[in-house]
């Protein structure tokens, strides 16, 4: 297990409590499911300590609207490859809603899809391999394609912007 | 036609170098079959029952000569000498070895051509018209819309691990031969009251084991807004679409489950928020694409044509293949020629190596180097002179693709069946050629007149069983293949799903049970009515009457 972020593998400083474990008396980082999160909310954000939220699909990410700037870390759950509700729940996060912090893919989280998940929002991702296997695999997959069709809130510049671009020097030059 | 640019041909080098290595990956056991299976299925790569199957993506059905030669020269590289077109305008490939896809999917790049997304839980490659752009009764070419819809569904981050697959096909003229109501999304282009051409957005239609012909949720979308609009229903689907049973996550059950109206609210909410973004295409970038369509040079010419008039007159061949094959053009002068990949006791859409080296100078020399794929499994010339049809038939005919049966009781859709795919309950191929054969008479053909036979070999329907005027569904009882019969279903844009007969008949029966239904319909037709005419006026009993009796 290794989770990878901004090209580099980083320690694991969350501890992720299920719907029933008891809250760490301490001031331990904690992820917290979705659920949990809303019907223990005011304990939750009272705490001292970092808090983050688990999404698992079917959950509504619109839900955290109002806490996200209480949140460090968010992680998305995949708990099959083939279930891609999470690239949306990331697109809303990140696009609509604005959040800023971490964005963590988990679960069933392969080399093939990590492209698709950076270009949705992803910045970490936990991957069930090494450390010089995970590093190498992502980074593997965030080169491997260099054209893209589709704007999302990651930044890079799509084929129609590129060619506007270029359709307008031509024209400059003209 | 729309040509690459330098953007275009990088992804899909890319792409074509990225499925080398996953395939280097899987041969030297780095991932398993499980890991594998969908990256192949993403690259059109299948497992059937006795080889791996490529399908070669033909977006919105549309192909150059070049690239129609190169699918000539893959087939007998890499196959054995043939290939098969598909009802989403694609074509496959049923014999080619895992190791050398790399090799002929590299092929495929020099031509512009991929099989990205002709499979697997994605956008599938998006149909239209294979009239685009040719026919007479068109409001708009649609191509430049659908190779926008190709650009923005090809590898989108976030649509790429639906629930199901999702088609879309897109209609430019008010008579659909896209099929677009038996489709996840289809689109209709018309015109507004202000006068504006945009697209009906039609929600929810799809064949399979569940069929349903689609809703609309939309009367009209702007061309500017289209692409946040698709974007919108995606994300609904994406995020509501059940994952509980593969036979249940196609978008046409959250349509069914949550009604179609709380669909367009769902899909209204989320384009709210999208409608004014990055998706957005401005006025110059659709006219940009509109541009890399532009009509060919067609030459002035009167309508008439004396040579093509006293050909038709005395050759009598010749004037039964233009009245079934040839279709009015909008330009004069010219015509659209079918040609048919449906010659009698042939296998419905299959082509060899050379006839589609053929095909491809032949449209060189006649059609401006432009060639469609039909979703009924022909091929078109879609500009050729009126004044050259007799010598582009005549060749035609050299190569056995002159059948003059577009249309007719032999023009059928068939699945590949239990002969190749994996899924199959029961052959199809073999039964389609022996209605073929049943049917071979040209003037009985001409008589029936328009009747669309369509089979499956399993419920899944990729024959289009539910919308054909005459459906045959292939299944298993015990060991048995037996076809059921639905009749009245109909694709165009008076769609209809076709209705089950009653009781399966065994091989054996189903050819005689065809041909019962065509003499009682001969019997009771009324002038210019075609077989789903008088089945709409007189209803299911007079034909459940000859198949079954009293029974």
């Amino acid at each position: 297990m290794a989770i990878v972020k901004n090209d580099s593998v980083i320690d694991q400083e969350w501890v992720t409590l299920d719907a029933e474990a008891d809250l760490p008396s301490g001031e331990e980082n904690i992820i917290v499911p979705l659920a949990r999160f809303k019907e223990e909310r005011e304990t939750l954000i009272g705490r001292n300590g970092g808090l983050g939220v688990q999404l698992n699909p079917g959950d509504v990410p619109e839900d955290l609207a109002n806490d996200l700037d209480r949140l460090s870390i968010i992680t998305v759950n995949f708990p099959a490859y083939t279930d891609g509700r999470g690239y949306s729940y990331a697109r809303i996060l990140r696009e609509r809603l604005g959040f800023k912090g971490e964005l963590r893919a988990i679960g069933d989280v392969l080399r093939d899809q990590i492209l698709y998940m950076h270009r949705c929002g992803f910045d970490a991702y936990e991957l069930k391999n090494d450390d010089d296997v995970s590093l190498t695999k992502v980074r593997a997959a965030l080169k491997e394609m260099t054209v893209y069709y589709q704007p999302t809130g990651d930044g890079r510049a799509t084929a129609a912007s590129l060619r506007e671009r270029r359709r307008a020097a031509l024209k400059s030059a003209s | 036609m729309y040509r690459y640019d330098d953007f275009d041909r990088q992804l899909v080098l890319e792409r074509t170098e990225q499925f080398r290595e996953q395939v280097k990956r899987r041969l030297s056991g780095d991932i398993t079959e499980d890991q594998f299976r969908p990256l192949r299925l993403m690259n059109g790569v299948y497992l059937q029952l006795h080889a791996y199957m490529l399908r070669v993506a033909v977006p919105y059905g549309t192909l150059r000569a070049d690239q129609l030669r190169q699918l000539g020269y893959i087939a007998r590289r890499y196959d054995k000498g043939y290939g098969h077109f598909t009802t989403r305008q694609n074509i496959q490939y049923n014999w080619p070895k895992l190791a050398e896809i790399p090799d002929a999917l590299l092929d495929l790049a020099k031509v512009e051509m991929h099989a990205i997304q002709t499979s697997g839980n994605c956008i599938r490659n998006t149909t239209t018209d294979q009239y685009a752009g040719a026919a007479a009764d068109e409001i708009e070419d649609p191509r430049p819309y659908c190779e926008l819809i190709r650009q923005w569904s090809t590898f989108h981050p976030e649509f790429t691990y639906l629930p199901r697959k999702f088609k879309i096909a897109v209609t430019g003229s008010p008579n659909d031969r896209a099929a677009v109501k038996v489709h996840d999304i289809g689109l209709r282009m018309h015109q507004n009251d202000a006068g504006e051409v945009g697209f009906e957005v039609i929600v929810g239609g799809g064949l399979g084991r569940t069929p349903f012909v689609g809703k609309t949720v939309r009367d009209f979308i702007g061309k500017n807004d289209l692409f946040s609009y698709l974007e919108a229903i995606l994300r609904v689907y994406n995020r509501f679409g059940r994952r509980d049973n593969k036979y249940k996550a196609r978008i046409k059950i959250l349509v069914h489950e949550i009604g179609v109206e709380e669909m367009q609210r769902l899909v209204e909410e989320e384009w709210a928020q999208i409608k004014d973004g990055s998706l957005r295409v401005d006025d110059a970038e659709i006219v940009h694409y509109i541009e890399q369509f532009a009509p060919p040079a067609f030459e002035t010419l009167s309508d008439d044509d004396a040579e093509f008039e006293r050909r038709k007159a005395e050759n009598r061949e010749f004037s039964n293949w233009v009245r079934s094959n040839v279709i009015a053009h909008k330009q004069p002068g010219y015509a659209i020629a079918n040609v048919s990949l449906k010659p009698i006791g042939g296998i419905p859409g299959d082509a060899t190596d050379t006839q589609m080296e053929l095909v491809a100078d032949l449209s060189e020399q006649y059609s401006f180097g432009d060639v469609r794929v039909t979703h009924e499994q022909n091929l078109v010339l879609p500009h050729v002179k009126k004044a050259d049809l007799f010598s582009l038939w005549a060749e035609l005919k050299n190569a056995n693709l002159a059948t003059a049966n577009l249309g007719y009781v032999t023009d059928i859709i068939s699945c590949p069946g239990l002969d190749y795919c994996a899924l199959a309950t029961a052959r199809s191929i073999p039964l389609s050629q022996r209605i073929s054969e049943r049917f071979s008479d040209l003037d009985r053909q001409h008589d029936i007149g328009e009747l669309k036979i369509k089979i499956s070999g399993c419920i899944n329907a990729c024959g289009h069983h539910h919308v054909g005027h005459i459906g045959i569904l292939g299944l298993d009882k015990r060991g048995k293949e037996f076809y059921q019969i639905t009749l009245g279903g109909d694709a165009s844009e008076n769609a209809e799903i076709g209705k089950i007969a009653g009781a399966g008949f065994s091989e054996a029966e189903v050819v005689d049970a065809i041909e019962s239904l065509v003499t009682k319909y001969l019997g009771i037709r009324e002038t210019g009515e075609r077989f789903i005419d008088t089945y709409r006026r007189v209803g299911m009993d007079p034909f459940k009457e000859v198949l079954y009796g009293d029974r």
